[in-house]
């Protein structure tokens, strides 16, 4: 039962399945411990005082003038001064160390490359070098390094899944990067955090997290059961539709990725391709 | 003919906003046939509608402030009960086209027009009376920018019945908000009423510098101000320097929406991220704007019933001179994740964390106000403690939020949901609350019914951290924003427990409605014949409740800070040296407020739905308005001689 109760409150971002996502955790808890030993003697104060020196206590001492004191004014400007100056260091820290960009170091394992596109409302992961792509569900193998590319055919959404840490923008016309590894077998659900219209509420996807052997064996069954990316069947793809079920294609298109960040939008309809030349690409950077 | 104007712009088909807004008129109706059949409409336009009264004004403000909070709270209690409704494959009852309307009219009716009207309604009113003067530097001013925020207020109440308001959250993010993605009039609307307010709000902010700076009583230095007053200039300063910004892009968008620009579109070279930097540019010091004014009140509340001088008076204005020039510095720490690199995520960490120590040392000179008081508790006082304790645990959170890679995983949850409602309630609403039941005695003559008000107090506190506690949690679960229904079933019972927290707040604002009508009731008996019922400290208690247009008849002679006080020490009768002049000028009432504010609502319905007779009708209207007041004849001052006044104090 405990157990039961334990996982419970232990979900999403407080149940860290990878390297980002418990950094990222311990960050929480030290910072939030830090303050809590500010924050709690201040509350019981406030409440301690203002008993205390109530009208009615005849004991204590009224002091109507009392309005100035240089030492306590140096302690109420120290004290947050050093909580800060401490949880500065953290941020400043953490934010080159869990830099999105910042690749994850995990000895010889290579990385798998994953391209992201946000859709109205659906996700497409296109993986380059295996050549196949997939819909709303990402299939990954445990233990390797994933390094995302993501951007958007549409509005701004937000990919993010909570337990494996960081999320990210993905923007049109602009290419994002992310690193996240999954430690363990397992499946870790996903969703845009940045709201995109009607259907953002289902731009939900699940992550699966495989060893290795299941992975290539994924790779090679997605491969035999067909499907095409190409221009056509992404156009297709790209119209608005909610609540989209998860899919699969054994084939894609070179290139697409590149080509959905460097045209605008196919799925508005008012295209008029290769308006963004390469060059002029912002790197999200 | 009429644009894009057609019966179809009417929700027939939808019961909920078709019933919403047929109640909203016949009550508008129903008031408007009372007033008629009472014959009170040449007091209302005399005493009111035209009025440039700075006190006038400030009350006018709160009581839409307070209406608006009775709309934006209409549509948060929909938002909780639809997600306490939509767990598992359930919808719930409100599709996405619909609630997304509904979460974007919270905030922005939340912030822009309860929030921001009911801060720049007590500043109004408060101010001048603090500064010992007797009216803002530009009172028809002061009534134009009423009128304008009115204007702005009726456009987004429109939208319930004409039309359809944004669905694209209270900031109108680009592309999403753009003319592709967005074809409807919910974006215009929102724009629209943004643009007339804010320029309102930007004319205030102008008009109450100019008076803090240029306009105090004889003697009053700048470290004699009320704090209150070190506050209102702070917040102040920032519309003067960030509405313009928000003019600016607004305007950038309305380009992109009505001429085919493309500053944030998706396509020819827009870029959206431009659009979320300047609307953020803006958006922080908004934060600022709206909590230091509450800052102020509790400064006074708390020094007022302790029955002592503020601790570390200079140091507050440090603090809040610090907080206004530092909320320029750290915009970017709402979009962290959008993929700037670990330098200006880092920078703008820290920049954020700053803040939070002149913060903290308002907090503590707080707590030491406390220490060796003698603390009355009287319902002010809830509030103020109830904002102590409650305000450093949305400072806390707020500092999490601000450590770049926490931020990662908590960016746009319900966390954050939970982060800002705790700061805006917790400071803001309870500052709000905190100053009307303070100051209300000044205002009208009688207090408000003391029981009632703690009773709201309770409601509102117990309310607040039942109905946000839960979305800390939920978000840490990994629960977002602005979802309409979500897969998890486990989030059901703590999305039940924020919807029981959602209804006791209603009973706080059920019983605010009670409290005035029970208080007007017994007012006879609750009347405070000696303009000073709390034992004040500052000018605003030595004047008559409620004051005399005038404020005052000779103006007080200042040599310290809470002169009132000192005054009552010294068992002075009164602070006002001298002779009572012979003949008092008041300014002119003046219809240019309400009549341009008539021609704003004209023009911007007009763009709206691109009726563009009528939206130059209503330029060439709105136009020829200021300038016939530009070259109006009439004297701008009447003279209040003594035996006028005597009968107008009567």
């Amino acid at each position: 039962m405990s157990d039961v109760a334990g996982s419970y409150w232990r979900s999403g971002v407080l149940d860290p399945q990878g390297p980002v996502g418990a950094a990222q955790n311990t960050i929480l808890l030290n910072a939030t411990t830090i303050m809590l030993a500010v924050i709690i003697p201040v509350i019981v104060l406030t409440l301690g005082f203002a008993w205390w020196f109530r009208h009615s206590n005849a004991r204590a001492n009224y002091m109507p003038d009392w309005s100035y004191s240089g030492r306590i004014e140096l302690i109420v400007w120290s004290i947050p001064a050093m909580v800060v100056l401490f949880l500065g260091g953290i941020a400043w820290i953490g934010s080159h160390d869990l830099d999105p960009r910042k690749q994850i170091d995990s000895g010889t394992v290579a990385p798998l490359d994953v391209q992201v596109v946000s859709l109205d409302w659906k996700w497409l992961f296109i993986y380059p070098d295996l050549g196949v792509a997939s819909v709303n569900s990402l299939t990954v193998p445990a233990g390797v390094p994933i390094r995302f590319q993501l951007t958007s055919a549409t509005v701004m959404n937000s990919f993010f899944v909570p337990q494996l840490g960081s999320q990210i923008y993905t923007m049109e016309g602009m290419t994002t990067r992310l690193n996240l590894l999954a430690d363990k077998p397992g499946r870790y659900p996903g969703l845009s955090a940045q709201f995109s219209g009607e259907g953002f509420s289902d731009m939900r996807f699940m992550v699966d997290a495989m060893p290795q052997q299941d992975f290539d064996q994924w790779t090679a069954n997605t491969r035999a059961a067909g499907g095409s990316l190409d221009k056509a069947s992404y156009a297709q793809l790209a119209r608005p539709s909610s609540a989209v079920a998860s899919a699969t294609f054994g084939q894609v298109e070179e290139n697409l990725f590149n080509d959905i960040v460097n045209s605008n939008n196919p799925a508005s309809g008012t295209s008029p391709t290769g308006h963004h030349s390469a060059p002029s690409i912002s790197d999200g950077t | 003919m009429l644009g894009k104007l057609s019966w179809a712009a009417i929700p027939f088909d939808q019961p909920i906003p078709m019933i919403a807004s047929l109640l909203v008129m016949l009550t508008i109706l129903a008031i408007l046939l009372l007033v008629t059949w009472k014959g009170w409409w040449p007091y209302l336009w005399s005493e009111w509608i035209t009025s440039v009264d700075h006190k006038r004004i400030g009350v006018m403000y709160i009581l839409l402030a307070l209406v608006m909070l009775v709309r934006g709270f209409t549509d948060a209690i929909m938002m909780r009960s639809q997600l306490a409704l939509a767990a598992g494959g359930a919808q719930g009852y409100l599709p996405p086209e619909h609630y997304n309307q509904i979460f974007s009219a919270h905030g922005t009716i939340m912030i822009f027009f309860v929030a921001m009207t009911f801060m720049v309604g007590l500043m109004n009113f408060v101010v001048p009376l603090q500064l010992g003067i007797r009216d803002v530097a530009f009172p028809v001013l002061n009534s134009v920018s009423f009128w304008l925020t009115a204007a702005g207020v009726l456009l987004v109440n429109m939208s319930l019945f004409i039309g359809e308001f944004a669905r694209t959250g209270w900031l109108v993010y680009p592309p999403l908000s753009e003319l592709a993605y967005s074809p409807g009039v919910g974006v215009d609307y929102y724009l629209w009423a943004l643009q007339i307010s804010g320029a309102g709000t930007l004319l205030s902010g102008i008009n109450l510098t100019t008076t803090i700076l240029k306009l105090r009583a004889p003697g009053m230095g700048y470290m004699r101000m009320p704090i209150f007053c070190w506050t209102a200039l702070a917040s102040n300063l920032l519309i003067v320097a960030a509405f313009p910004i928000l003019t600016a892009t607004f305007a950038m968008l309305l380009l992109d929406r009505y001429l085919g620009f493309h500053f944030f579109t998706n396509e020819a070279g827009g870029n959206a991220m431009m659009y979320i930097n300047l609307i953020w540019a803006w958006g922080h010091p908004e934060v600022y704007i709206l909590i230091l004014p509450a800052f102020g009140v509790f400064s006074e509340v708390i020094a007022t019933f302790s029955g002592k001088s503020l601790f570390g008076y200079r140091s507050m204005v440090i603090a809040t001179m610090a907080i206004c020039v530092l909320s320029f510095m750290v915009w970017l720490h709402h979009f962290f994740t959008m993929g700037a690199g670990a330098d200006i995520n880092g920078f703008f960490g820290i920049m954020t964390m700053i803040i939070a120590v002149p913060t903290g040392v308002k907090v503590f000179n707080w707590l030491f106000t406390l220490y060796g008081g003698r603390l009355r508790f009287d319902a002010p006082v809830y509030w103020a403690l109830g904002f102590m304790v409650t305000f450093v645990v949305g400072g806390m959170t707020g500092v999490l939020l601000a450590i770049p890679p926490a931020d990662f995983v908590l960016h746009n949850s319900l966390f954050l949901v939970a982060h800002f409602h705790n700061v805006i309630i917790g400071g803001v609403l309870f500052g709000a609350f905190a100053g009307y039941t303070f100051w209300f005695p000044k205002a009208f003559g009688f207090k408000l019914d003391e029981r009632i008000g703690k009773a709201i107090f309770w409601c509102w506190f117990i309310g607040f951290y039942l109905a946000f506690m839960p979305l800390y949690i939920l978000g840490l679960m990994g629960a977002t924003r602005r979802m309409q229904h979500y897969d998890v079933a486990g989030w059901q019972p703590l999305m039940l427990v924020a919807l029981l927290g959602a209804i006791v707040i209603l009973a706080g604002i059920v019983l605010t409605g009670v409290q005035l009508v029970v208080s007007i009731r017994t007012r006879d008996q609750r009347r405070d014949p000696t303009g000073d019922p709390w034992d004040g400290r500052t000018l605003e208690w030595s004047t008559a409740s409620p004051p005399p247009a005038w404020n005052y008849s000779v103006l007080p002679a200042v040599n310290g800070l809470d002169p009132h006080w000192e005054a009552k020490k010294s068992s002075k009768s009164r602070l006002q040296d001298g002779p009572d002049p012979k003949s008092i000028a008041v300014p002119r009432n003046s219809p240019i407020g309400f009549v341009l504010a008539f021609f704003a609502v004209m023009a911007g319905f007009a763009l709206i739905w691109h009726i563009w007779w009528m939206a130059v009708a209503g330029l060439i209207g709105a136009l020829m308005t200021i300038l016939a007041h530009a070259w109006r004849v009439s004297d701008e001052v009447e003279q209040i001689v003594g035996s006028q006044r005597q009968r107008a104090a009567t």
